[in-house]
């Protein structure tokens, strides 16, 4: 066999984006038809997308009629004219600045905390678990004695109600869940035995039977007197059945914590308090925080599904606007409204799995194999 | 040193209050009756308010409401229903439209999943990103969302009755639904079976025949298109012999709509997409977590005693991928079994829609109604958990 010492620059389809195409495109002849197909899907897709949203689109209108032009595409308008109705619902006008400040105190909390290298962890999740809750309450709610307008929770939709039921869902599902798991690994049969039948039966049944038990069961359970708020008792069904799921997640990250640390805490004479809130669940918690992310995702998507008891959230508001209001009526407004609200839910749920696959690398201290 | 005048007491019996906070098991046993009381306390507090808020709205009791007369319509039922019947038929009624979405569901977001699992793995770029952009997309929207946008986005926008569509085989498709041609069994049709029951019979016996084969001599006799041929074949000449008991009853079109033939609901189209593109993009993700999850040395074992590519993946890969994607696969089953549960929001008649919807307000029972919609679902997801772990069993690595 003759070997040639080849001088000069590689042969052009060995190096760039030729050898790449060659390897990762063209390799053998079912890959080049699969290539061939794929292409063909692709280029269908983006045209027909781009030719919908942009091309054909109306950008301006003051009512529907715009939009009902012969083969026009996406009805911007109609999202441009109800923005701030799919922001912020029915909220008076003059008010909605206290909402937009309720943002601008979350993420001025938020942001630092979810950047690992800010110092002042402690402070910042003090802030936002105990100060800034009764501040976000005061501010939407209003109260008489600070001089703000109250505002009903009847008035609230959009995009405020859903990051409200995602938000308080979160926050009130967290602690819970770590109690049951934490109950469910407990060696007092009656408590695990509660927390087993409370767990599987609500992983059993579907979140909007939830929903349905917390708006018409609870006002029955509860003494003729008291009546509750409809956004109060969604978010009691929703915090209730998050909580049990993300008790599964925790005790996942329970169960992977080593035996020895349980023992040595003990050896240590540490109460049970100590030793879990010291030893146990800041090894455990860590290990789960993709679970524990993926579970506020599902959380998130779940809100959605308040519409159906009859609360305006996000979806809710879009589905009644494109539903009932005869104005924008157009081929194209429902299309286009789902469009608008898929987008929103999609950026906020893909930026939190990013988040947490950033996390995830950021945090992995070697142990895995 | 002076002795005590009385005699040490012997061994004590009787123990003070503090050997009771310090002993771990009274601490145990007080709490836990601390928790049995406060819990009975709390049932007993929630039936009580319970019974007097029903006993004040005037609203009855009981199960008797199951026999009463339903007297509204479903538009759509595996079973025999009209509005003269009672609640515990359009109960049934519900349930047997939940049964079928979800075991549908299930079948199709299966085979879709499969299949972009495996394409997010290929070697081609322009696949695996497609099967990326179709993941990353479906999985970070909410299920409600996407039956809207299927069901007033796309089916409401379809033509009306008067201007159907038509597809072929005398198939129709417009705002009501999908509308083909209802097969009709005549006389004779019992040859038929026979003739599919006798060729599926010899299929098996061929099937066990090439196994006894191939296990004496290893030798591995294709067998597939003989087996086809007879199964066909057999059930053809059967059909003939018969005299072709089959017929159509194809859609007609009535004044408003079409009648006749065999009609699929919108609300079930758009349940089914919507539930199967949902579920599939998790699943993709789960079966590539599952064949990812099968050593590079198993691929290269394989290939090292020549099987190709197909029998690679038939033979050694998914079978260990599957211990892996058994128990996930199960949850995503019981997701998709609940989130059918969303039909009430298109207006579907399975379960919550009829039964915890409709006749919830109309008898007003809400105990009753709501206790029984969720045994359902409970029982059904312990069904499938009961049967996936059996199946997992079946698959799982047989160790020491």
């Amino acid at each position: 066999m003759r070997v040639s010492a080849r001088t000069g620059p590689p042969r052009i389809e060995a190096i760039g984006p030729l050898r790449w195409m060659r390897e990762n495109l063209f390799s053998s002849a079912f890959n080049s038809a699969l290539t061939v197909i794929g292409g063909v899907i692709s280029v269908w897709l983006a045209w027909g997308v781009a030719d919908w949203a942009l091309l054909r689109a109306v950008f301006t209108g003051s009512d529907g009629s715009a939009c009902r032009v012969e083969g026009a595409g996406a009805c911007w308008p109609f999202v441009i004219h109800k923005f701030q109705m799919f922001m912020y619902g029915r909220y008076p006008d003059d008010q909605i600045w206290r909402v937009n400040f309720t943002y601008f105190l979350a993420l001025a909390g938020l942001v630092p905390l979810m950047l690992p290298n800010v110092p002042g962890k402690l402070w910042l999740s003090i802030y936002m678990i105990v100060v800034f809750p009764v501040i976000a309450f005061f501010l939407l709610t209003g109260s008489e004695w600070l001089g703000l307008e109250i505002v009903e929770t009847e008035k609230w939709g959009g995009l405020l109600v859903t990051l409200v039921v995602a938000c308080v869902g979160i926050a009130a599902s967290f602690p819970l869940g770590i109690l049951l798991a934490l109950a469910r690994r407990s060696e007092l049969p009656l408590i695990k035995w509660l927390a087993i039948g409370f767990i599987e039966f609500v992983r059993g049944v579907p979140l909007v039977t939830v929903l349905f038990f917390a708006s018409v069961m609870l006002p029955l359970f509860l003494p003729e007197n008291v009546t509750f708020d409809k956004l109060l008792r969604a978010l009691i069904g929703v915090a209730l059945f998050s909580a049990a799921y993300l008790a599964e997640v925790v005790r996942g990250g329970l169960q992977a914590v080593p035996r020895g640390q349980f023992e040595a805490a003990d050896a240590l004479g540490l109460n049970y308090p100590l030793k879990m809130g010291l030893i146990v669940l800041p090894q455990a918690l860590k290990l789960v925080i993709p679970g524990i992310v993926n579970s506020f995702i599902a959380l998130f998507k779940d809100t959605s599904l308040v519409l159906i008891i009859g609360l305006f959230d996000l979806l809710g508001i879009v589905q009644q606007a494109v539903a009932s209001d005869a104005k924008w009526f157009s081929p194209q407004t429902a299309v286009t409204g789902y469009v608008f609200a898929a987008f929103v839910f999609w950026l906020f749920c893909f930026s939190m799995s990013r988040y947490s696959a950033w996390l995830e690398s950021r945090l992995d201290t070697g142990h895995k194999h | 040193m002076k002795r005590p005048s009385k005699p040490p007491a012997p061994a004590r019996f009787s123990r003070s209050l503090t050997d009771y906070i310090y002993d771990p098991k009274a601490r145990a046993l007080a709490l836990q009756a601390i928790v049995a009381l406060l819990l009975v306390w709390f049932v007993w507090a929630i039936v009580d308010n319970t019974i007097r808020n029903l006993e004040a709205q005037g609203i009855a009791s009981g199960f008797g409401f199951l026999d009463n007369t339903a007297g509204f319509d479903i538009s759509q039922s595996l079973i025999a229903y009209a509005n003269t019947m009672s609640y515990g038929r359009a109960f049934l009624v519900g349930l047997f439209n939940t049964l079928l979405v979800a075991v549908i569901g299930v079948v199709l977001a299966t085979i879709v999943g499969f299949v972009i699992g495996i394409a997010r793995l290929s070697g081609n770029w322009l696949i695996a990103a497609l099967a990326s952009v179709y993941i990353e997309t479906l999985r970070n929207i909410p299920p409600l969302l996407m039956l809207f946008a299927v069901y007033f986005g796309v089916l409401k926008a379809l033509p009306s009755p008067r201007n159907s569509l038509e597809l072929p085989f005398s198939s129709y498709l417009n705002t009501r639904g999908l509308y083909f041609p209802a097969p009709v069994w005549g006389e004779g049709t019992w040859l038929f079976v026979a003739g599919v029951l006798v060729g599926v019979a010899g299929a098996v016996f061929l099937y066990l025949n090439a196994r006894r084969k191939f296990i004496l001599t290893g030798k591995a006799d294709s067998i597939a298109l003989p087996q086809l041929i007879l199964v066909v074949g057999v059930a053809a000449i059967a059909f003939l012999a018969a005299g072709s008991p089959l017929s159509f009853d194809y859609p007609q079109a009535g004044r408003f709509n079409l009648k006749g033939g065999m009609t699929i609901l919108p609300e079930f189209i758009a349940l089914l997409a919507g539930l199967t593109l949902y579920t599939a993009a998790f699943i993709a993700e789960i079966v590539r977590s599952g064949i990812l999850s099968v050593a590079k040395g198993q691929h290269e074992a394989a290939a090292a005693l020549g099987l190709h590519r197909g029998q690679i993946m038939r033979l050694v890969v998914i079978p260990q991928a599957l211990r892996v994607i058994i128990p996930p696969l199960t949850n995503q089953y019981l997701n998709l079994t609940k989130n059918s549960s969303l039909a009430v929001a298109i207006g579907y008649p399975d379960l919550v829609s009829v039964f915890a919807g409709t006749v919830l307000n109309q008898t007003n029972q809400a105990v009753e109604v709501i206790l029984i919609t969720m045994s359902v679902y409970l029982v059904l997801s312990l069904l499938t958990s009961v049967f996936m772990n059996w199946f997992n069993a079946r698959v799982a690595l047989v160790e020491r």
